[in-house]
Order: structure tokens, then C-alpha cells, then sequence
């Protein structure tokens, strides 16, 4: 479980992620959802000490992410950011290697190759595995790197906009590949999702952020109604159930 | 793999040439007719050896040197004579030079690569204080930021007297090499080892600061790793051969485009090919015009900026 007791960030004299105090489930995908600078993605930097807080504490599994050592947590939880401005030119097949790097210190054994064939795998990367990460389509790359959080063996996966720079055919795609990791491999999958439609569809729990502040947070069916939504938003959301999932609608 | 064999072979090839290249007669033949007191040995033991030694040493170690700063800085564009790294040393080396002329040549080097580290640590300050969005802005800052402390530089060279001595520095030259006037770059390759014990901890810290995070490194760490590799790197070369601009830049690009930025793969191609490149710029630079000789500064100079001038084109052209 991640837990985070009055977790705040200030930026100069604004604050980003105020008292932020919040329980996340173990198992399942968890999305966090909200407007423009609610402060999900500050949140979810000090949740993997990414980024330092000024106040409050957040512990995964009971280890305090401040003052564990950084290479045990990498064991634990593995982050990955919306930019992944690469200079750098490497084969998936490395990239995806790196993964074990908390592990094998740079000596691979052979379950370490065993974990990086796997992922790719997992994500249907075999004929890339050889191909430069810059020689791919930003689809492609993204799920070169998901197949390296993955490898990373971690209970706890957290991935900030993992949809950003993908077209629906993909979104669907990696959001139904977290699903069966959460489901198959017992992941713990925490997601910064702007679109409110997967979030619905794919999430188990949904944390609504406001103004720094957690909104609302509970069973995505609790969420993903018209009222909690128009309130996080501040416009007006309709929800329709469709086939028993719900849709929200708010294009006018 | 067959590949890197090649590279070596053509390197090792280059090195014997360079062993018989210049004004006194060095051949195998001379060699065999004549006994070890005469002068062909002499010549071969003093100078010709430790002058090959010097280039593979200097080629190899700068080269890594590049390609070690490029990853910690992320950007293809810097090397130690594009960050402001090589003035700094030439600035701490006539530093003490004025203040300690007795001193042996390592301490003046030590106090080289002090001056090297804060120089290299106040231009990666500039960078984070100033996020600069385009790529090619990283190395002019570097090539401003070197600028102003060259000027400094040259002021109290010129101040003290010693504007000939700072010239020479600043010159690359292979020509005043010889046995005990080299052994110092032995340091430069002890820290291409390191380099290459510690490569995957730079393909990491290439990928950004909450990459290296997120896999457990301590990024600080790797950062100053990899500052006192090159400026060590920068203050041996500065002061036992003289600044060869451009070659920790070229090496490694080419490189990366032949074989990616895998630093555990790239570290053995970017010190052969380092070694190779310097080697060929010598023999060139020596026959040219022999009996006389051009500095490798300027023959590495002028090829290496052709080079860098494609390089930048091309991104240029991919970027658009």
C-alpha cells in the first residue's frame, strides 16, 4: 500500500500539492485525475521520491521513500515520466535491459535475461528488440519503455500520462496491457490519466485532484459521476452508462 | 565485434607507421644493422616511442573524455573544449605556474584539473540556472563561458611575461615528447578504464536525472564521476601535449551513429578510434610539409571542425 500523510509542495509562494493525505490500494490500477496544475504529476514525483517534498511523509509497503535506500525502493516501485526526451541512442533490447540494472548492478544473470525477454514479450517488441530508440514511432517507444518498468519487477508501477503522444488505437492498447499486467503479473499500476473516459473504463480507484488538494477519491464508479465530475472540472460533464461501463460526455 | 578487431588492427598499423615517420633515419633496417648505443635505437627509445605512446594515450583518453561529458551533460554538442573545461585548466596551470614554479610537473597537473572541476561545475550551473531549450545553445555557452576565462587568461600571461609559454600550451603539439615528458597521460588512461568500469552508470545518467532515480542510482554521484574524469582527462592532456580541440567531440558522434550510446559497447570503439584519428592527423601533420611539422591542434583542428560543421548540418536537417 502507498501511503501519504500531508504530502505538500510549494513553488515559491504557490503551493502545488497542499496536505495531500491518501491511501492507495494494493493491486489494481489506480488513476489520478484533475485539471491542469491540480498537482497529479508533483504528486506522483514525491510519491517516487523523484522530486523532494516540503512537508509531509509517503511510505510504500511501510518503507519511508525519503529514507530508504534509493536501490532497494528501485526493487520496489519504478516511475516513469511523460518526457522521455532521449539523447541518447539505444536498442530496445538495451533500454529494456536497464530494467534489471537495481538488480544486476550492470551483470546480467540469467534470470535477469530471462525477466528482460519476458517483458519484451510482454509488449510484442521481439522484432524491434535490435532497432534504435530513435529509429521508432512514439507508440513503439512508449512501450519500449513500459517493457523496461516492467522488467524492473517492481509490485508497484507508476507512470505519469502514459497515454500522452498516442493515438486511440494505442491508448487502448497500453491501457489494456496495464490491466493484464495488473491482473496477471499482480501489479500495483498508479496512472496520472487526463482523459477521463479510460480512467473510467480501465480504473479500479480513481484520487480526483483539485488545486493542489485530493477532491474526491473511491471505486471508479463512485467517480465517474456527473456531480463529482463537474465539480473537479468546474464545467459541465454528463455520464451515460454504456454496456455497464461508464461514459462521460462534454464536448458542449 | 569482428568490426572493433579491424579498428584495432588499423590502429595498431598507424601506431607502427607513426614509429617510423620523421627527420632522423628510424627503419627496421637501420635498426638491425646497428647496436643499441647507436643512434637509431637512441631515437626510437627517446623519442619515436614515447611520442606514439603520448598520441594514443592523449587520443584515446580525450575522446573518452567527450564521450564521458556528453552523456552527463546530455547533449551531443559539448567536450571539454566546448564547456569552458580546458581554458579552466590552462587558467589553474599558469595559476600555479606564477605562484610555484618549482613545483613538479603532477602537482601543477592536480592544480590544472582543480581549476578544470570548478570550471566544468560553474558551466553546468549556467545550464541549470538557464534551461535552454535548443541544443546547439549548450556548447556556445560553453564556447562564451571558455572564451571569458581564456581572456582571463591571456591577461595575466600577459601581465606576467608569459604569453609564449601560455601559447604553447594552448597548442597542441606532439613534437617536444619525449621519454619522461610523457608518462603522466598513463593517468588519462587509467581514467578511460574507469570510464568503462563505470559505463553503464553513464548510459543511465544519459537518460536524465528521474531515469537514473527511478532505477536507484545516486545521479549527484554519477554527475561527479564523471566531472573528475574529464577534468583530470583535460588538465593531463593540457599539460603534457597541449589542448587538441574537437577530438572529444567528433569520436564520439561518429561512433554513436556507427553503434548507438551503449557505453559499455561504445567505450572500446571511442578509444581506438580516438587513438586511430590522432595518429593519422600526426603522420599527416608530420609529412605534409616534412622535414617540418603542423601542431596536431591545428590538423585536428581543421578536420575535426569540418567534421563537427556535418555533424551540426545534419541535426539541423533531421530536426527540420
Amino acid at each position: 500500500m502507498i501511503v501519504t500523510a500531508d504530502v505538500t509542495k510549494n513553488y515559491g509562494s504557490s503551493c502545488v500539492v497542499d496536505g495531500v493525505t491518501l491511501s492507495l490500494p494494493k493491486g489494481g490500477i489506480t488513476s489520478i485525475i484533475g485539471p491542469n496544475g491540480a498537482g497529479k504529476s508533483t504528486l506522483l514525483s514525491m510519491v517516487s521520491r523523484l522530486m523532494d517534498m516540503d512537508k509531509g511523509t509517503v511510505t510504500v509497503d511501510g518503507l519511508d521513500v525519503t529514507k530508504t535506500p534509493s536501490d532497494v525502493l528501485a526493487r520496489r516501485l519504478s516511475i516513469l515520466r511523460q518526457d522521455n526526451h532521449m539523447t541518447a541512442r539505444l536498442t530496445v533490447h538495451d533500454l529494456v535491459s536497464f530494467g534489471r540494472y537495481p538488480y544486476s548492478k550492470g551483470r546480467l544473470t540469467v534470470e535477469d535475461k530471462r525477466h528482460i525477454d519476458e517483458a519484451i514479450g510482454y509488449l510484442n517488441l521481439n522484432d524491434l528488440s535490435g532497432r534504435f530508440l530513435d529509429e521508432l514511432s512514439g507508440g513503439q517507444r512508449q512501450r519500449a519503455f513500459v517493457a523496461m518498468v516492467l522488467c524492473q519487477d517492481t509490485d508497484y508501477v507508476l507512470l505519469d500520462e502514459p497515454l500522452n503522444n498516442l493515438d486511440m488505437k494505442h491508448a487502448m492498447g497500453m491501457m489494456k496491457l496495464l490491466r493484464r499486467a495488473a491482473n496477471e503479473l499482480g501489479k500495483t499500476v498508479v496512472l496520472v490519466l487526463h482523459d477521463i473516459n479510460f480512467a473510467s473504463w480501465y480504473s479500479d480507484y480513481i484520487v480526483a485532484m483539485k488545486n493542489g488538494k485530493v477532491a474526491h477519491e473511491g471505486p471508479a464508479a463512485a467517480i465517474v459521476t456527473p456531480d463529482v465530475l463537474s465539480d473537479v472540472y468546474e464545467m459541465d460533464i454528463k455520464v451515460h452508462e454504456i454496456g455497464g461501463q461508464r461514459v462521460s460526455l462534454y464536448y458542449e | 565485434m569482428r568490426w572493433l578487431l579491424l579498428a584495432f588492427v588499423v590502429t595498431l598499423i598507424l601506431a607502427v607507421i607513426s614509429l617510423f615517420v620523421g627527420v632522423s633515419d628510424v627503419s627496421i633496417g637501420a635498426l638491425l644493422s646497428s647496436s643499441a648505443e647507436d643512434r637509431p635505437m637512441q631515437v626510437l627509445l627517446i623519442s619515436r616511442i614515447p611520442r606514439t605512446l603520448a598520441i594514443v594515450l592523449s587520443g584515446a583518453s580525450m575522446a573518452i573524455a567527450g564521450l564521458v561529458m556528453q552523456m552527463v551533460v546530455r547533449n551531443r554538442f559539448v567536450e571539454p573544449s566546448t564547456a569552458g573545461t580546458t581554458e579552466s585548466a590552462s587558467l589553474g596551470f599558469l595559476v600555479i605556474t606564477l605562484l610555484a614554479p618549482g613545483w613538479p610537473l603532477i602537482g601543477k597537473m592536480g592544480v590544472a584539473a582543480v581549476f578544470a572541476m570548478a570550471g566544468t561545475a560553474l558551466f553546468l550551473r549556467i545550464l541549470r540556472a538557464v534551461p535552454l531549450r535548443d541544443v546547439m545553445l549548450v556548447p556556445l555557452v560553453g564556447i562564451m563561458l571558455g572564451g571569458i576565462i581564456g581572456a582571463i587568461t591571456t591577461f595575466f600571461a600577459y601581465r606576467f611575461g608569459l604569453l609564449a609559454s601560455l601559447l604553447a600550451w594552448n597548442m597542441g603539439d606532439f613534437s617536444g615528447i619525449m621519454r619522461g615528458r610523457y608518462e603522466l597521460l598513463w593517468i588519462g588512461l587509467a581514467c578511460a578504464v574507469v570510464a568503462y568500469i563505470a559505463a553503464d552508470r553513464f548510459t543511465v545518467a544519459g537518460m536524465g536525472r528521474d531515469f537514473t532515480t527511478n532505477l536507484g542510482l545516486n545521479y549527484q554521484r554519477v554527475m561527479v564521476l564523471g566531472l573528475v574524469i574529464v577534468s583530470v582527462v583535460s588538465a593531463v592532456v593540457l599539460v603534457s601535449v597541449g589542448s587538441i580541440p574537437f577530438l572529444g567531440l567528433i569520436v564520439p558522434n561518429v561512433v554513436s551513429l556507427m553503434v548507438g550510446d551503449n557505453m559499455r559497447r561504445t567505450v572500446p570503439w571511442v578509444a581506438i578510434s580516438g587513438a586511430g584519428f590522432v595518429l593519422a592527423c600526426d603522420i599527416l601533420g608530420r609529412v605534409i610539409r616534412a622535414p617540418y611539422e603542423i601542431p596536431i591542434s591545428v590538423v585536428v583542428g581543421v578536420i575535426g571542425s569540418m567534421v563537427f560543421l556535418y555533424l551540426l548540418l545534419r541535426t539541423r536537417r533531421n530536426a527540420a
